[in-house]
């Protein structure tokens, strides 16, 4: 990332490349494109649930760009769509979660959609009970620190998540022991209905980095080049043994909680309207452009590439076949249960 | 062969794990300097530091939590819970997540964590230091539960369970730390998870137990035996997985069962061997598959008479299995 050749003043100005801000641009895209395309398929009756990450991609891509791929951990959230593909998913891998297919790799077609995982990305297995995956995280950066891998973890939730007893017991120990740990919050204002207000006793979130003593960053999850520039702080930070950083992006959420949440039942249509205007994909485009990066060829053909791969990975995901129900006793442990040893 | 006690067995069973594998942590509270409240991990810190040896704050969700994020990044945490009594807010880290994570990955991701703590009552601990919380666990697929009874099985299946590539919880009954002495070789050896054993061999009833309650079990087969009845004694050992076969073998050979818990009785562990003894070995059943276990209130009470009311005693399994005995 530290290579400027072929930067624009834009790209320049938080030390990345041309070429990589057009990668975050189809990062944020493509989750956009993907997200649409499962809601779409769930309407159509042909997948049963979606929980979507729209509103959130231009923070999620921008956070997991200043991270090692590969090297580093991410114990992600449901809606980390752009965040898994940012870290090396693929379309493909998203929407078998989605049909819940064998061929699944973040469950096999075990866990409902939005739980990703990924042991060849380093991405943790996500859980639905909220806020346990900052603890993994934690102890991640812990065996990180312990065995001297110079890796960071990161962990990403909502604002909702966030005042779970594990956010403070988690932050505790990351503190104490200066972990190479960052926390971010992404908070779009609800906790599936209920407002901000009536779930977070500050303004931010971050203010209660400062009861563990810790740097807590506020960023518009709108900008992405913000979202990456202060996670880039925050892993200069943690790599250097200086501890852990909360950072709060505000996002905005663009869908209902899930397919199965009617958001016009507790959000106004002004609401609704003027969130869109917190649309992190147009105002990242408009950006790219204004700054030079992004041209129309470039644009087409970006396009072009997304619809085919959003187009592969529903036919991929739609021709892969279910579990085999012979196989459901597997994994329960490392042994197979039929291994004589386990009755 | 040199005798040890019960803690003894544990202690040096860590630290020899510790210096056999690297990746080997212990983290928890008051382990450190102090050794642990019992003194099960003293002299650790000093050998292996404070990098290895976690003093933890009061948090028993991010023991567990953390651990398992360690286990997922190349370590093998030991993590110590002070009490089993402490335990539960820790529950879903345990059971919805280090249960669940090989599951619910595919294999992705497994979590070798070995939670210990003491447990079980007849120490003046009352309703917070007392409690036995097996069948909480017991119940869970994903987890391996082992409870030793004598030094030589507490050092042998406390290796396997720091070398088991899962999450297993390791109760260990508080009683026992120092009142239970007994030969402990200095070898390698390794007793596999998931293997009772016949501790006294019989022909009459079939007495099923784990933990102080094993011990409880054999003098009680002692005292019944003055009158003529042969008890065969079972120490599981494992809980969760179960030995069935050497259970089954016995009863299948006796005709009579009776199941000794401490922990109180509706619903516990006890119950699921009752009730796999009642559907595999029917045919051969002389008599109704019994239970002595603990009263039905929500905890051991403090006082020293209502703590020997509420404990299983030799005395009371031995009133069990004559009345078993002569059904």
């Amino acid at each position: 990332m530290a290579v400027t050749r072929g930067a624009t003043a834009l790209a320049a100005s938080v030390g990345l490349t041309d070429a990589d801000l057009v990668e975050m641009y189809r990062l944020v895209a493509l989750a956009r494109a993907v997200d649409e395309r499962m809601w779409i398929l769930n309407r159509a009756g042909r997948i049963p649930f979606v929980i979507s990450g729209q509103g959130h991609e231009g923070a999620q891509v921008g956070i997991a760009m200043a991270f090692e791929k590969g090297h580093d951990w991410i114990a992600p959230f449901y809606r980390s769509i752009a965040t898994c593909l940012t870290f090396g998913m693929s379309a493909r891998d998203i929407m078998t979660a989605q049909y819940a297919t064998a061929s699944d790799p973040s469950s096999g077609g075990r866990q409902m959609p939005g739980h990703y995982g990924s042991r060849e990305h380093n991405l943790v297995s996500v859980s639905s009970p909220v806020a346990t995956q900052l603890l993994h995280a934690v102890g991640i950066a812990l065996a990180a620190k312990i065995r001297k891998t110079g890796q960071v973890a990161m962990t990403s939730m909502g604002e909702g998540s966030s005042n779970q007893g594990d956010v403070h017991e988690g932050l505790n120990f990351a503190a104490i022991h200066k972990l190479p740990f960052v926390f971010v919050v992404e908070n779009n204002g609800y906790a599936i209905s209920v407002p901000a207000a009536m779930e977070v006793s500050v303004a931010d979130v971050a203010d209660r980095a400062a009861g563990y003593g810790i740097p807590g960053v506020v960023v518009d999850g709108v900008d992405v080049l913000g979202c990456y520039a202060a996670a880039r702080d925050a892993v200069a930070r943690a790599r250097a043994g200086d501890g852990p950083t909360l950072i709060e992006a505000k996002v905005t959420r663009l869908t209902a909680h899930s397919s199965d949440d009617q958001q016009t039942k507790y959000r106004s249509e002004e609401e609704l309207t003027s969130e869109r205007e917190r649309d992190p994909l147009p105002r990242f485009r408009e950006q790219l452009r204004d700054g030079g990066v992004l041209t129309d060829e470039i644009e087409e053909r970006i396009g072009a590439e997304l619809k085919a791969a959003v187009d592969d990975a529903t036919d991929y995901a739609e021709a892969e076949p279910d579990p085999d129900p012979a196989t459901a006793m597997r994994y329960v442990y490392a042994v197979d249960p039929d291994e004589p040893a386990l009755s | 062969m040199p005798t040890r006690t019960f803690i003894d067995a544990i202690r040096e069973t860590l630290a020899g794990e510790m210096r056999r594998d690297e990746s080997v942590i212990v983290l928890g509270e008051d382990v450190g300097k102090k050794g642990g409240v019992f003194l099960a991990t003293d002299g650790l810190w000093a050998e292996f530091g404070e990098e290895r040896v976690i003093d933890t704050p009061l948090t028993e969700s991010m023991i567990v939590g953390a651990s398992i994020g360690a286990a997922v990044n190349g370590l093998r945490p030991v993590a110590e819970i002070q009490f089993a009594d402490f335990i539960h807010p820790a529950f879903n880290q345990i059971v919805s997540e280090a249960a669940r994570m090989r599951y619910r990955s595919n294999n992705g991701y497994g979590v070798p964590m070995t939670i210990r703590a003491p447990y079980g009552g007849g120490v003046h601990g009352a309703l917070y230091h007392s409690q036995s919380v097996e069948a909480f666990f017991t119940h869970v697929p994903g987890l391996k539960v082992v409870i030793p009874s004598t030094p030589y099985d507490a050092r042998g299946l406390l290796r396997a369970s720091i070398r088991d590539d899962d999450p297993v919880l390791f109760f260990e009954h508080k009683k026992m730390y120092r009142s239970v002495r007994g030969e402990v070789p200095d070898t390698d050896y390794v007793i596999p998870l998931g293997k009772a054993a016949v501790t006294h061999p019989g022909s009459q009833v079939t007495v099923v137990a784990y933990g102080l309650m094993a011990h409880y079990a054999l003098e009680a087969a002692d005292r019944v035996a003055e009158d003529g009845i042969s008890v065969e004694v079972i120490d599981l050992r494992t809980l969760r997985p179960l030995d069935r076969e050497t259970v089954l073998d016995s009863v299948r050979k006796t005709g009579k069962c009776l199941i000794v818990y401490e922990d109180n009785k509706f619903g516990g562990y006890g119950a699921e061997v009752a009730a796999i003894v009642a559907e595999e070995a029917f045919d051969y059943l002389d008599g109704p598959v019994t239970r002595i276990a603990g009263p039905e209130v929500p905890g051991v009470p403090y006082n020293h008479v209502l703590e020997d009311w509420f404990m299983v005693d030799p005395e009371k399994i031995a009133e069990g299995i004559r009345k078993l005995a002569a059904y």
